[in-house]
């Protein structure tokens, strides 16, 4: 990276717009008000780049690049919302619903979901591939929150959150592909962890059902995801 | 213009769901009148008739298929059907009745039927319908040309897809109902 960042122009569905070339395509999107859809993504974390629903075409590039781990660069042409684009979303969104027990009628987060609200917003009404109906434990050996494997979309924001606002690394991932957990400490019990502060960070950032609070019915797991911005304005972070 | 001319024919059917879609259809109160003229309610758990009719212009299907009975019927109203609905969260995604996929039926099997009871413990095979391996959506059975989501969807939206049906459009559903609404 060179000393000084310089300001770029590119078109984003053929608007111009200038960026710093130290920004992502998403966050210079979302400044002009255009819309990409995200999940792993969150504002005041690290990029992770893993959910995919923000893939974006860029002229001259043969595949889709995630807008959020994209950087900005002179004359680039993005296209965020082609139907090619579309169809890939819904696909991932389709994955997720197929590959773990979503079942939003139950769910302590029915109505504050952002894996709900996206399937209703990239027009995803069913899932065409064939459901998993995987078997997974719900951890509710913490005295506060509960860990539902069956509502996980592995986006790792627990995961990320807890390792670089909280400092506390509670949380890790374990095994592979479809297989993936997220775990805390050395696939232990919640409850037994050591390292763990309760600060529900975790929970507040889950995008699902997966990280709750105890004691909460259906649809009563009201979040607060937006207190990293100003978490981290306020320890002078640029995050 | 008779009536007669265009009055669709429609089925409605409850399999493996709680009623609750079926209750948020009367739940439209007095818009039922107004599409009364429109619609011959051929079959259904609302009217008398046990017989499923053999042309229909539309099927709107509640619950997700569970076991032999849903399967016969969803396959003879498929037959039938120009145009099929999966009405409500189980029939579009298997939802509630679903929960008992990750299980398996023998464990349920055993919970219900034999830890459960104080007497007679036996699977019943009499006179019901034998579970199938898992409960599953409609469409992974059936080709379904429209899915309303929702738990149950509200009458609002039973009342918009019915209305443009009527009117010779296909609605889009994702506007007035999300899955667990």
């Amino acid at each position: 990276m060179s000393k000084t960042t310089r300001v770029v122009t590119l078109t984003i569905n053929d608007k111009e717009v200038s960026a710093r070339e130290d920004e992502s395509i998403l966050t210079v999107a979302r400044e002009h008000d255009i819309d990409i859809p995200t999940l792993c993504y969150l504002e005041g974390l690290s990029g992770w780049g893993s959910c995919r629903l923000c893939l974006v075409q860029v002229e001259g590039i043969p595949k889709l690049l995630p807008a959020c781990m994209t950087y900005c660069a002179e004359g680039m042409k993005v296209k965020t919302d082609t139907e090619k684009i579309q169809n890939y979303r819904k696909n991932i969104l389709e994955m997720l619903f197929s590959e773990r027990n979503h079942v939003c009628s139950v769910c302590v987060s029915n109505g504050e979901c952002e894996l709900q609200s996206l399937a209703q917003k990239c027009g995803m009404d069913h899932v065409s591939l064939p459901y998993r109906f995987p078997s997974y434990d719900v951890d509710s050996t913490h005295n506060l929150f509960r860990n539902d494997h069956n509502r996980c979309v592995l986006c790792t924001r627990c995961i990320r959150v807890c390792d670089e606002i909280e400092g506390a690394h509670v949380w890790d991932l374990a095994g592979r592909g479809i297989d993936t957990l997220v775990i805390s400490e050395l696939n232990e019990p919640w409850g037994d962890s050591d390292t763990c502060t309760n600060c529900g960070k975790c929970v507040q950032v889950c995008p699902t059902g997966a990280l709750v609070q105890k004691g909460t019915a259906v649809a009563e797991m009201h979040k607060n995801r937006t207190f990293l911005p100003y978490l981290n304005a306020m320890r002078g972070n640029n995050g | 213009m008779s009536d007669t001319i265009t009055k669709l024919k429609v089925a409605t059917i409850w399999v493996d769901g709680c009623s609750g879609c079926h209750m948020s259809f009367l739940d439209m109160d007095e818009r039922i009148l107004e599409l009364a003229p429109h619609i011959d309610m051929l079959y259904s758990p609302l009217v008398d008739s046990k017989i499923i009719p053999d042309e229909l212009d539309l099927v709107i299907v509640e619950g997700a298929v569970s076991n032999d009975d849903d399967l016969h019927r969803v396959l003879a109203l498929r037959k039938a059907a120009k145009f099929m609905i999966a009405l409500g969260d189980c029939a579009v995604s298997g939802n509630v009745p679903s929960m008992r996929n990750p299980i398996g039926t023998r464990p349920c099997f055993d919970r219900a039927y034999f830890e459960m009871t104080d007497i007679n413990p036996q699977i019943p095979t009499k006179h019901v319908p034998a579970l199938l391996e898992n409960a599953l959506p409609v469409h992974q059975v059936v080709k379904v040309d429209l899915f309303v989501q929702g738990c149950p969807p509200p009458a609002d939206a039973i009342y918009f897809v019915l209305t443009e049906l009527i009117a010779g459009r296909v609605p889009d559903p994702a506007k007035v109902t999300r899955f667990g609404a």
